[in-house]
């Protein structure tokens, strides 16, 4: 086998820590502790080691980053190493000197997070008072010191319909970019999918709205709009394929091949602490596991479009199938395509139970994401 | 955003915050980063790119342009006006 390509983009999580309890957080129900954090000079290792391996950018993210003290410098690393960065957070813990060091560090991109339209739904949402009020005025501060500013919204049923307030909202704060995700069903969103899952005519109306936008602001904000899984017909390039173009540091210093890889158990990744970056991504088993193509069973193997959308999302295919080689039941020729159907259509229909917050409280005894759908619907339910 | 921006000969093209040109050793070819998008330019996309510096206005950039590669001026000009519009749509280039 050749060496692989090498990384496009790393995505540094860099604490799990977080203000915010988001229901759909993508982050592992098993979160990590402040005490198990990467220190400083660790993670400006790692940053120079991505950067020789041949990666361009950096996603800094969590948990909510700015919970670390050391983020100009983390920051400050990364302009050095010649990566464009790029900081996700929730905006209520900064502060405008901060956005200005930040600035002042090199920082290239924001995006903040916002989970409503209006700050009752979107602080009920995330579990966070006051939270909406601070993220309008974060934005201001970001467009104060001219860094470029994406909206980030995860769309889910009790947001969905709010869509086009969002969009307004997005213009009305000099915007860039909008990025608009559906919550995808692992994790902390798998406990909640019955809170979340929007029904069709939700998501028809939420279509019609993105393309009069795309529309109406094109040539002045970019938008991208990814249409969910479970209404697809093929999977997406997950990750543009697993290990192809991405890599994950976990807080504690675990390299994955996306941020939810840890969610299919029975999975070693591993650590900065432990091997060389260049080492993990091109030998490590994890990364080897479904690299390119050669893993795949059919119908993947034999798809002319295998080398399009890699097989889709493994962590996906272990959630709803129980087994990470098997295809992305988002993909109509997978036999357990009608199972993530039924799954979308059952609970979309039914009446929106309470959310389960993300936080250190509710974290399950055992990972139940790891339990197969496909077990979790018997007969008796 | 402000509104789109509308590039004219008197302009004063350059890479708004946010966005990047550098050289990529690993894979030996030059980008233009910008938040969450990639481009890789073209030959002729690149060196007039690189010179939308913020300090030389379009017919200057077209000057240098038709001097530096002995080329017919007006197709120059037809071509670097509707590169610098197109990234301008696209959010990578600013005046």
């Amino acid at each position: 086998m050749t060496a692989p390509e090498p990384p496009l983009a790393i995505l540094a999580e860099l604490t799990h820590r977080c203000p915010l309890q988001c229901p759909y957080c993508s982050n592992p129900v098993e979160l990590e502790r402040a005490r198990g954090e990467l220190d400083t000079e660790t993670w400006c290792r790692v940053i120079r080691e991505a950067a020789e391996l041949g990666a361009l950018q950096i996603h800094i993210s969590g948990g909510e980053p700015t919970a670390r003290k050391d983020l100009e410098e983390i920051v400050a690393a990364a302009s050095q190493a010649g990566l464009y960065s790029n900081l996700i957070t929730s905006a209520v813990l900064l502060t405008e000197a901060r956005v200005v060091a930040l600035a002042e560090a090199g920082l290239d991109h924001v995006q903040i997070s916002f989970q409503d339209s209006k700050a009752a739904g979107a602080d009920r949402i995330a579990g966070y008072k006051g939270g909406h009020e601070k993220k309008l005025e974060a934005a201001r501060w970001v467009r104060r010191a001219e860094l470029p500013l994406t909206l980030n919204l995860v769309v889910h049923r009790q947001n969905l319909d709010h869509l086009q307030e969002l969009f307004d909202m997005a213009v009305a704060m000099d915007a860039h970019r909008i990025e608009i995700a559906h919550v995808q069903y692992y994790g902390w969103a798998y406990e909640n999918r019955a809170a979340l899952l929007p029904s069709r005519a939700q998501l028809d109306r939420a279509t019609e709205v993105v393309e009069a936008m795309r529309e109406k602001l094109k040539g002045r904000m970019a938008i991208d709009y990814v249409v969910p899984d479970y209404y697809a017909r093929r999977p997406k390039a997950c990750m543009g394929g697993w290990a192809r173009r991405f890599l994950n540091i976990s807080p504690a210093g675990k390299v994955l091949p996306c941020h939810a890889a840890e969610t299919i158990t029975g999975m070693a990744f591993d650590s900065v602490l432990e091997r060389p970056l260049a080492d993990i991504w091109r030998n490590s088993e994890a990364f080897e596991r479904f690299r390119g193509t050669d893993w795949m069973p059919e119908p993947c193997r034999s798809c002319e479009r295998k080398e399009i959308d890699w097989g889709g999302c493994r962590c996906q295919a272990f959630a709803i199938t129980g087994e990470a080689a098997n295809t992305d039941p988002a993909c109509e020729l997978s036999p357990h395509h009608q199972v993530l159907l039924d799954l979308a259509g059952a609970e979309s229909g039914t009446a929106t139970p309470d959310f389960v917050y993300r936080n250190y409280r509710n974290i399950p005894e055992a990972p139940k994401s790891a339990t197969p759908v496909v077990t979790d619907r018997t007969p008796a339910e | 955003m402000s509104g789109a921006v509308t590039i004219t000969a008197d302009s004063v093209p350059r890479l708004p915050r946010g966005v990047k040109l550098q050289f990529d050793k690993t894979r030996d070819n030059w980008v233009m980063q910008a938040p969450e998008r990639l481009f890789v330019p073209d030959p002729i996309a690149l060196e007039v790119i690189k010179r939308c510096d913020g300090t030389a206005n379009v017919a200057a950039i077209i000057d240098d342009l038709a001097r530096t590669f002995n080329a017919e001026r007006a197709v120059i000009e037809r071509d670097v006006s509707a590169l610098l519009q197109d990234l301008a749509n696209k959010g990578v280039m600013t005046a």
